[in-house]
């Protein structure tokens, strides 16, 4: 019986190339991730280390209004960052995906070569635009729409534009593969059946998409809730977001059985939005995870 | 039947994809209730005819109309024709029943109302109870049938059919042509058919438009197009044919004597024929006969047997004539009993089976 072996070489070939990138993954992450449950459970020692008793007394201090009200910011923050995204990163992808070839590699290096620049100095960037004396401000008053500088800067607004602005890519790279990938064919058979340019679109190409926009709210959602030094940079002082909670009781309070128990939190909430997703988009073709 | 009313025209319809030339110039007229087919190699221009009369493609020159108005430049969505399209284009997101009734949930018809008319047309195209089933979880013939039922629905003046069989396997597609047409002489729809397969074109249109390289090089009934072909193309690209090389000899009233590889053969003439011309005579290969002995018909010629092999129920022969050109017979194996390979035979057929044809050979320009 040559065939079955046939089959089963690659088969077992396949399986033995992906035991490194198991062993990779049992490693560094499935064995880090137990540490820092692990972790989560222990007390304070002395410097920056951790010990006995063990307790969900680290949990009972989430409890507390102070971090429930972080967590609900940036919870917030992050919903809003994943929507704004979508409003502007959905027509942008769109006409990316629809462009002819020339331009389509233009739009993709506008969206790229940010990324060949470090993501603090472009947030900088973004320090000198908001400030008081920065060309927004400057434009503003010549024009003479305001009379005074606006306070942009250290606002939880600056940390907002500031979290869309870094995000936006997460979101057009889904989109534009799922607007790519799609039949125009349906659109002309929706047309053809009556429907207007508008009423296509909503009744054909955005359900047919939808796929790669959850896999963009997941992708801008998730990491924004954990990001923290764009609110370090642009945010007020009482613009404090989960991932500051965990920074602070790491480097800060170097309390490393707290900030165990945050990350978790956050961690939870991650797989949450996750199974949601798949839940969400469990039927529809071209999931991405 | 009453005088055939004309439904839709196109006139000096032109397409220009940025310097390619895909439609040179159209003019049709389609009757109420006919199936015409558009039939032609890929390329030809077929498909962007039918997009320009959905409203999908508009012409660089030229008009369409549909009840004697103008609909040019009528958005798709305004025009009473619909389109079954290549693939189905079914929509994936929606279950049978949603594909179908979505044209009608667009008119804002009530919702008893699109049940109904649903359960009507799932009847018509026998697919009741499959109105859950996604089109992922359907056969390609099933597919087909809501591709078509989704148009219907509509109760369009034109149906638009873009290579619908196209995807089909071999059975399933002869089964589907009988439907197709029993469907549209039930309702009484006129059908504009895609095809570049000439046998479907022959045996489900009322009228063929064979087009070539953005023209319509001839439009006909089918027994018209395969009897009467016009052009070497036409006769060529219907069925199987010789065109053999023959020379005007003398044009007369009932006729035109042609001289091929030496022998004097009676045809029926052609007004654009001019005395010493070079021209082809298309023969087709089920019209010829074959005998040993010399036959009385003036329409024969003579030659070497080359070749024979046995076809089921005809005989496909290669004959050499005696000036190098050779012919293929599909004569039927009833009777006869068959000369052997390298001798000499005489070919003879019916004189309407000649057609002379003008030779468009080398026109293409691709």
């Amino acid at each position: 019986m040559p065939k079955p072996r046939m089959d089963a070489r690659p088969q077992a070939s396949r399986e033995a190339w992906a035991f490194p990138m198991l062993l990779y993954a049992a490693l560094f992450v499935g064995l880090s991730l137990l540490y820092i449950l692990g972790l989560s459970f222990m007390s304070r020692g002395t410097g920056y280390t951790a010990g006995l008793p063990l307790g969900g007394h680290n949990y009972a201090r989430i409890a507390s209004p102070l971090y429930l009200r972080s967590l609900l910011l940036s919870l917030r923050l992050a919903f809003f960052t994943a929507l704004f995204c979508l409003l502007l990163g959905y027509p942008f992808a769109y006409f990316m995906a629809r462009a002819s070839a020339r331009a389509r590699t233009w739009l993709m290096l506008l969206l790229i070569v940010p990324f060949w620049t470090n993501a603090l100095i472009r947030i900088y960037g973004w320090k000198i635009l908001l400030s008081a004396s920065g060309p927004i401000n400057q434009a503003l008053l010549t024009a003479g729409l305001i009379e005074r500088p606006l306070r942009l800067l250290y606002t939880d607004f600056a940390v907002q534009v500031g979290m869309v602005y870094a995000m936006i890519p997460f979101m057009v790279l889904p989109v534009y593969s799922a607007v790519e990938r799609m039949d125009w064919a349906m659109v002309e058979a929706s047309r053809d059946l009556g429907a207007t340019p508008l009423r296509a679109f909503l009744t054909v190409t955005l359900p047919m998409t939808l796929p790669g926009i959850l896999a963009g709210l997941v992708l801008t959602f998730i990491p924004s809730i954990g990001l923290f030094f764009l609110s370090d940079l642009l945010g007020g002082s009482n613009t404090m977001l989960w991932g500051n909670m965990v920074h602070n009781e790491l480097l800060k309070s170097r309390d490393l059985p707290f900030a165990a128990a945050l990350s978790v939190v956050l961690l939870s909430l991650t797989g949450l939005v996750i199974l949601l997703y798949r839940r969400m988009g469990g039927k529809a073709e071209g999931m991405v995870f | 039947m009453a005088d055939p009313q004309v439904l839709l025209s196109l006139r000096g319809l032109k397409k220009t994809f940025d310097t390619q030339e895909a439609l040179a110039g159209l003019d049709l007229d389609v009757y109420a209730g006919e199936f015409i087919t558009l039939l032609g190699p890929s390329g030809c221009g077929k498909t962007t005819t039918l997009r320009i009369i959905a409203g999908l493609e508009l012409p660089t020159q030229g008009s369409v109309f549909l009840d004697g108005e103008d609909i040019t430049y009528l958005a798709p969505e305004k025009r009473a024709v619909n389109t079954v399209f290549q693939n189905y284009a079914l929509f994936p997101h929606m279950n049978v029943y949603k594909n179908i009734a979505y044209g009608l949930s667009l008119k804002g018809v009530g919702r008893q109302e699109i049940a109904r008319r649903v359960g009507e047309m799932l009847e018509l195209v026998q697919l009741s109870g499959y109105e859950k089933r996604l089109p992922s979880q359907l056969s390609g013939g099933q597919r087909q049938r809501v591709a078509i039922a989704r148009s219907l629905i509509l109760s369009p003046r034109v149906l638009l059919l873009d290579e619908p069989l196209g995807a089909l396997d071999l059975q399933l597609r002869r089964a589907m042509q009988h439907e197709l047409k029993d469907m549209q002489q039930q309702l009484g729809i006129t059908f504009i058919y895609i095809t570049h397969d000439q046998e479907e074109a022959l045996t489900m249109s009322d009228r063929i438009a064979l087009m070539r390289e953005g023209r319509f090089v001839q439009l006909d009934t089918p027994r018209g197009l395969y009897e009467q072909p016009r052009t070497a193309f036409a006769a060529s690209f219907i069925g199987e044919t010789n065109l053999i090389n023959a020379r005007a000899e003398a044009v007369k009233e009932d006729g035109v004597l042609l001289d091929i590889a030496g022998f004097h053969v009676p045809c029926a003439s052609e007004d654009w024929l001019t005395p010493g011309e070079p021209l082809l005579l298309s023969l087709r290969a089920q019209r010829l006969h074959l005998s040993r002995e010399p036959v009385s018909t003036p329409c024969r010629l003579s030659g070497t047997l080359v070749e024979s092999h046995y076809a089921g129920g005809e005989r496909a022969s290669l004959v050499r004539l005696d000036d190098g050109q050779v012919l293929h017979t599909r004569a039927s194996t009833e009777g006869e009993d068959l000369p052997e390979i390298g001798s000499q035979v005489y070919v003879w057929w019916q004189q309407e089976s000649g057609v002379l044809v003008r030779d468009d050979r080398e026109d293409v320009h691709a």
